[in-house]
């Protein structure tokens, strides 16, 4: 546990001075706020700031976790000729770079809707949308470390797949859930939608800031389906459970890749 | 003491160590040669629990590895490449690694003398020339004055000052009884270094024994030359 720490911190203290989150906080920062000024300040601004989150959450986490791997490669070969337990080598190098990425964001993004009043207006929607961000980031900084600890020597396929993951999830899922919808409109498909936007946290996320808005109405076939599902507390509280397992199945594959590779 | 009982090891279908047998008593300085991709790194890495043994067994002091990490803390290890996170100092980093192994760092202030690397302290490691980081990484294998010692190529940046510092800290560690591993490409080097040489060719142990020994059964004067020789053998002398 200590050591644990004393990993995290040490991480923490070099990623500062890289100035790199930073910047990253400054962004999300700079956007909530001219969203605030040019979005009219209601609830409008935080389903366009979420918009925001989900794109481009995903992508960040992603590249930088496999960045962290790529560019740390001799350093955590050096660490792991040291006494100690690879388990927690890998939650403090994990912890170390993804709970500064997840403080960039919800700092960034909570002080403008702070000073513009928005947060003490709408707590609960304010703090979903965080939430949802953090939560996100955590997931994608691990697989950004999986995929990373996967093509440890193959730097150009690790970084194509984290492109081509990252435009399966963030874009192209919601269209192909639509099509094969459109497509199969004849059938009932209720339970297979469902069960497909469970597979993709950016989809469960996306869900449920769509039913804390009210705009289900808005997505016609599929977002009756949410709605009528997910808008009972049972859906809302399954949709919260898949985020969870999503959160978990990340992080313990790679702590399984970390733990069985040849370095 | 190190104990290697019949390892081997594939990447993929690439058999790396095709069993190897050695032992290493306590107080020997050894040097590790062999040419590019005989499998040197692997067997280093594999007794430092970077890379796991495909069948065979290890033994540290009689400890059995098997993903366990307390017996690394009688080893240091100063790698072949050093590269250290950018936004860390010199000095921050020996306080980090001080911590992650919780031992007290006998001869740090007596290596950062040695290698001359007090002007070096508040420096970013990124800041650091090659051969300043190289001394970093000797000093962090030394400083917890561990019973084993790895050296993988350890001379390849140094200036001929630092060099020689180097050499007469390893003779010192030699003389207080510590076990030395080193890989070299630099015969010359191994010559002053050690006094046993295992010779790697093709993922198994071609020669093993005293440097003195391989010179009268090759009936050479230099290292080098018994070592080219041998590599020329097909059959190579009887381990």
């Amino acid at each position: 546990m200590n050591k644990l720490s004393h990993i995290i911190r040490s991480e923490l203290k070099s990623l500062v001075r890289g100035k790199w989150v930073m910047g990253y906080a400054l962004i999300f920062l700079a956007l909530t706020d001219v969203l605030l000024r040019f979005g009219g300040g209601g609830p409008e601004t935080l389903l366009s700031l979420s918009n925001v989150m989900l794109l481009f959450i995903p992508l960040v986490g992603m590249i930088y976790g496999i960045l962290y791997i790529y560019q740390s490669r001799e350093f955590v070969e050096l660490l792991l000729t040291q006494p100690i337990a690879r388990n927690t080598l890998y939650w403090g190098l994990y912890l170390g770079i993804s709970i500064p990425l997840m403080s960039a964001f919800v700092i960034g993004a909570l002080l403008p809707l702070i000073w513009h009043g928005i947060f003490m207006l709408d707590a609960g929607s304010s703090a979903l949308v965080l939430g949802l961000g953090a939560v996100l980031t955590l997931i994608f900084v691990s697989l950004g470390f999986v995929l990373g600890l996967a093509f440890y020597d193959d730097r150009i396929k690790g970084f194509g797949f984290t492109i081509v993951i990252w435009l399966f999830m963030a874009i192209l899922y919601d269209g192909l859930i639509l099509f094969l919808v459109f497509l199969l409109g004849d059938y009932p498909l209720d339970k297979f939608v469902i069960i497909v936007s469970m597979l993709n946290p950016i989809d469960l996320a996306r869900i449920m800031v769509m039913l804390e808005f009210d705009i289900s109405a808005l997505m016609g076939y599929t977002g009756a389906i949410f709605n009528r599902f997910f808008g009972s507390a049972y859906g809302t509280i399954t949709a919260a459970a898949m985020l969870g397992i999503w959160l978990v199945i990340p992080m313990w594959s790679g702590l399984n890749v970390f733990n069985k590779k040849d370095f | 003491m190190i104990e290697i009982k019949n390892l081997k090891k594939s990447f993929g279908k690439l058999e790396v160590l095709k069993g190897i047998n050695l032992e290493i008593p306590k107080g020997q300085a050894t040097g590790i040669v062999g040419p590019n991709g005989a499998g040197k790194t692997t067997l280093i890495k594999s007794l430092l629990g970077l890379t796991k043994p495909g069948s065979g067994e290890i033994f540290v002091n009689g400890i059995k590895l098997n993903g366990n990490f307390d017996y690394r803390r009688d080893i240091g290890y100063m790698p072949q490449v050093a590269r250290y996170p950018e936004n860390m100092k010199v000095n921050e980093l020996f306080t980090f690694i001080r911590g992650l192994r919780d031992q007290e760092a006998v001869f740090e202030q007596d290596l950062i003398e040695q290698f001359n690397l007090s002007p070096e302290l508040d420096k970013m490691l990124r800041n650091l020339s090659g051969g300043n980081r190289q001394k970093v990484g000797a000093t962090l294998a030394m400083m917890f004055d561990p019973q084993i010692l790895f050296f993988d190529e350890p001379t390849a940046g140094l200036d001929p000052r630092a060099s020689h510092r180097f050499k007469q800290r390893v003779q010192t560690e030699k003389t207080n009884g510590k076990t030395i591993v080193i890989t070299s490409h630099i015969m010359s080097e191994l010559e002053q270094l050690v006094d046993h040489v295992i010779f790697v060719l093709d993922g198994n142990v071609r020669y093993y024994g005293t440097m003195d020994n391989l010179l009268v059964e090759s009936n050479e004067t230099r290292l080098e030359s018994a070592i080219a020789k041998l590599m020329e053998q097909p059959m190579g002398v009887a381990v």
